[in-house]
């Protein structure tokens, strides 16, 4: 019993020593998710986010009050960067990439449009705004579409029921109300939308005129100038709230961004772990280790050992410095944490030592097991998070190891979420390391 | 009862007694019934083409490899009985087996603790180990710094830091200098005289004629000969050898009925470019060797007689040429060598 422990002593300094006395390998293994993850994490921080306005172009061809204002607006609106090039010119500049997409309102916009408000679905006599977009750029076609309705809708609706000049009718009431008296609706009625007219047009030159003595700068009996305003507009308004650990705490992009680069670099390390083991074999170091009265479980058990507290070493590391200079902070559960990165530690080692039993020499094992990590850890959401992944994708990747680690960490760090929410995580990393270093042990060539 | 004494004998034989072992993969036979025995202070070369099966069977005694059926008993020890016997066995391998991003020093610590050192002992055996290979000075240096000579002697000394009853060197001296070659032949003889039981490997015949006490010839993985050089070389048609140069060309048929001259042949003739091929063949006629040297000019003779013994058989050569009136002008001696007893034994060379 002795002498297993100090035999795993033995083979557990003896690789910290190694690692820690290849300085470049020790830099690359940290530095390299430190970076990597800054990048990804400044990409996917709140932040960038709003300084990154979408590049739109709006093609006006109507040239009316109503699709100036609709211009006007959408410049104004904080997700769009807004520019007006000829229509030719826009066309080529969506084509290029310089911009997302291009919307242009057509001519007899302004007057068709309130029109086609009282239509009644009618789409021959709809007007039609195109929307021209870089297919590259797909999921800003949404974007556009929902901002640009929000704007028509809002200025339609002014230029319909927000009145004309003061004391006049409002002309497109007037255009309405014609509308109407020459269409074969029923008698009854339009009888009916004229009283609605009338109403309407009643109460507009009521509020221009109370808007004019505001502006006059004749006071209200209660003091109040704006009594008796009116206007027409969205009948609510959004608000943006991010759910997080905390009510107040903003979403930190590099949280998501470290656990997916730490769980990369972690497992590359692994793979340097199992081409270590082949090349043991090779140099007749393995026939060394055989020879000594050491079991075949000490020998394994040193080497799962040294790389899980190794890869454990690297993930504390790299989070450290997420925490001291990036603000990453774990809010959920700290042992809940320290759990994950243990676990994962060990599913790395597992990971190595099957790496270690298939392969067969260095050269050719380490390109294998180069691209079934990147596979990994694609899959695993590293690179892209997983929440963005197609429905079918996300359920596939719940059987990539790494998906489990990488959802476990967010969870513990920006989610915020107690160590409940680790332990399902940590399960699956552990039957994940059971059946690695089953399936290695089985493969394993012990004779020489 | 017999079988009784055997096995107490053999349990309380000291060194290595290696008995019938037996190694198959699949449908290749690599080892079969091969037995090799190693007292303390004593080398024994293992000696074989690649592929005789020299390896596997050092694996095998090792406890790297298990063998199909036979046994490995160390200093009366079975090795089945559990990793007490490993640590009384020490195995160079042939390859360069050291990490070369840890110093010396921490190489043999790592490797003393896996023998179940710690403490002043790992200290002091580690320092013992370097010391014997000439290594004191370099010990807290990285073998990644040593040249070809000093990485095979520290190889060496990893084997010595558990200070083991039997060592088994697999082929040590592969790609390195004469020196580095000479300072480990010092090693070995020290760890000889220090009563280790030593198996050595190799493919240079002149290190298993230098080192070894006894030879064991591996071919398809039987042994095909053990025993003390001296009498390997008996088996040889012509072990020892004297060339001789005359005036004239003494009777041969007669020469060969001298004492302890098993042949005699003519070697060389002035300028007449000898025919090895001819020489070589024990089948030649005597007859030809005459009509040959009446052939040219008789003046001086060059003649390749094979002796029992060297040491007592040459005097009498030279008495019976000296009575036949045969001046000699020139004497040198040889011996045949373990290329040619592998030769004799197999019909391939060594290497082949």
């Amino acid at each position: 019993m002795y002498n297993t422990v100090s035999a795993l002593k033995a083979l557990v300094r003896k690789d910290i020593i190694l690692f820690f006395s290849n300085r470049r390998s020790l830099l690359i293994t940290i530095a390299a998710p430190i970076l990597i993850a800054a990048f990804f994490g400044n990409l996917m921080s709140p932040k960038s986010a709003t300084i990154s306005k979408v590049p739109v172009a709006v093609v006006d061809l109507d040239r009316s009050p109503l699709s100036t204002k609709i211009t006007t607006a959408l410049a104004a609106d904080t997700a769009f960067d807004v520019s007006t090039p000829p229509k030719a010119e826009a066309t080529e500049l969506v084509r290029k990439g310089k911009l997302r997409a291009m919307i242009v309102l057509p001519a007899g916009f302004g007057a068709n449009a309130p029109r086609a408000l009282f239509s009644g679905g009618d789409n021959k006599n709809l007007p039609q705004i195109d929307i021209h977009y870089d297919p590259s750029q797909s999921m800003v076609l949404g974007l556009v579409r929902g901002v640009l309705s929000q704007h028509v809708m809002e200025e339609v609706s002014q230029s319909v029921f927000g009145g004309g000049a003061a004391g006049a009718i409002n002309p497109v009431i007037e255009d309405l109300r014609a509308q109407v008296a020459a269409s074969t609706t029923r008698p009854d009625l339009k009888r009916d939308l004229a009283e609605m007219f009338d109403s309407i047009a009643k109460v507009q030159i009521q509020v221009k005129a109370q808007a004019q003595t505001n502006s006059s700068g004749v006071s209200q009996p209660d003091g109040s100038k704006s009594a008796g305003g009116f206007s027409f507009s969205l009948p609510f308004k959004t608000e943006a709230i991010e759910v997080t650990s905390e009510f107040d705490k903003k979403y930190n992009g590099y949280a998501q961004s470290f656990a997916g680069m730490s769980v990369q670099f972690v497992l590359f390390m692994g793979i340097d772990f199992g081409i270590a083991l082949l090349l043991a074999r090779r140099l007749g170091l393995w026939k060394r280790f055989r020879a000594a009265p050491i079991s075949r479980a000490t020998l394994l058990g040193g080497s799962i050992l040294s790389c899980t507290l190794i890869a454990t070493f690297v993930m504390a590391i790299v989070f450290s410095v997420a925490m001291a200079v990036f603000g990453v902070r774990v809010e959920g559960s700290m042992a809940g944490f320290l759990g994950l990165i243990v676990t994962f530690g060990l599913l790395t080692a597992t990971f190595g030592l099957l790496i270690a039993a298939v392969g067969k020499t260095p050269e050719a094992t380490r390109g294998l097991a180069v691209l079934a990590t990147l596979l990994m850890v694609m899959l695993g959401g590293a690179w892209v998070p997983s929440f963005l992944f197609p429905d079918w994708l996300q359920t596939v990747s719940l059987a990539v190891p790494t998906r489990w680690a990488i959802d476990g960490l967010a969870a513990m760090t920006w989610r915020g979420l107690g160590i409940e929410a680790a332990l399902k995580p940590i399960l699956a990393m552990l039957g994940f390391s059971a059946l690695f270093g089953g399936l290695a042990i089985w493969q394993f060539d012990w004779d020489e | 009862m017999h079988n009784t004494r055997q096995a107490t004998a053999t349990q309380n034989a000291s060194g290595l007694i290696a008995t019938n072992l037996e190694k198959r993969y699949g449908d290749r036979h690599v080892v079969s019934n091969v037995s090799i025995t190693v007292k303390p202070g004593e080398i024994v070369g293992l000696l074989g083409p690649n592929g005789a099966g020299k390896t596997t069977t050092v694996s095998m005694i090792c406890g790297i490899v298990e063998a199909d059926s036979g046994s490995v008993f160390i200093a009366g020890m079975d090795t089945n009985d559990g990793f007490a016997t490993k640590r009384r066995i020490g195995l160079v391998p042939q390859d360069l087996a050291l990490y070369e991003n840890l110093s010396a020093l921490q190489n043999l610590e790592l490797f003393g603790a896996l023998y179940g050192l710690s403490g002043d002992l790992l200290k002091s055996r580690t320092v013992e180990a370097l010391a014997l290979v000439g290594l004191s000075d370099r010990a807290k240096d990285k073998p990644a710094t040593f040249s070809g000579g000093m990485k095979r002697r520290l190889n060496i000394a990893i084997t010595l830091v558990h200070d083991p009853e039997v060592l088994i060197l697999d082929e040590p001296t592969v790609g390195i200098d004469p020196q580095s070659r000479n300072a480990i032949f010092d090693n070995l003889e020290t760890l000889k005289a220090h009563g280790k039981a030593i198996i050595y490997t190799t493919h240079y015949m002149e290190e298993a004629e230098r080192l070894c006490d006894r030879i064991v010839i591996m071919d398809h993985g039987k042994v095909i000969a053990s025993d003390s050089l001296a009498n390997l070389y008996k088996q040889l048609p012509a072990s020892q050898t004297l060339e001789i140069e005359c005036d004239n060309l003494p009777d041969l048929a007669a020469l060969r009925k001298v004492e302890g001259v098993t042949d005699a042949v003519l070697a060389s003739v002035p300028a007449v470019k000898p025919d090895a091929n001819r020489n070589a063949d024990p089948d030649h006629e005597p007859q030809a060797d005459q009509t040959m040297a009446k052939a040219v000019n008789q003046t001086t003779s060059k003649i390749k007689i094979s002796l029992n013994d060297l040491s007592t058989d040459a005097a009498k050569v030279l008495v019976w040429l000296g009575v036949q009136g045969i001046r000699v002008n020139r004497v040198s001696s040889g011996r045949a060598n373990l290329e040619s007893l592998f030769l004799t034994l197999t019909g391939r060379q060594l290497r082949d």
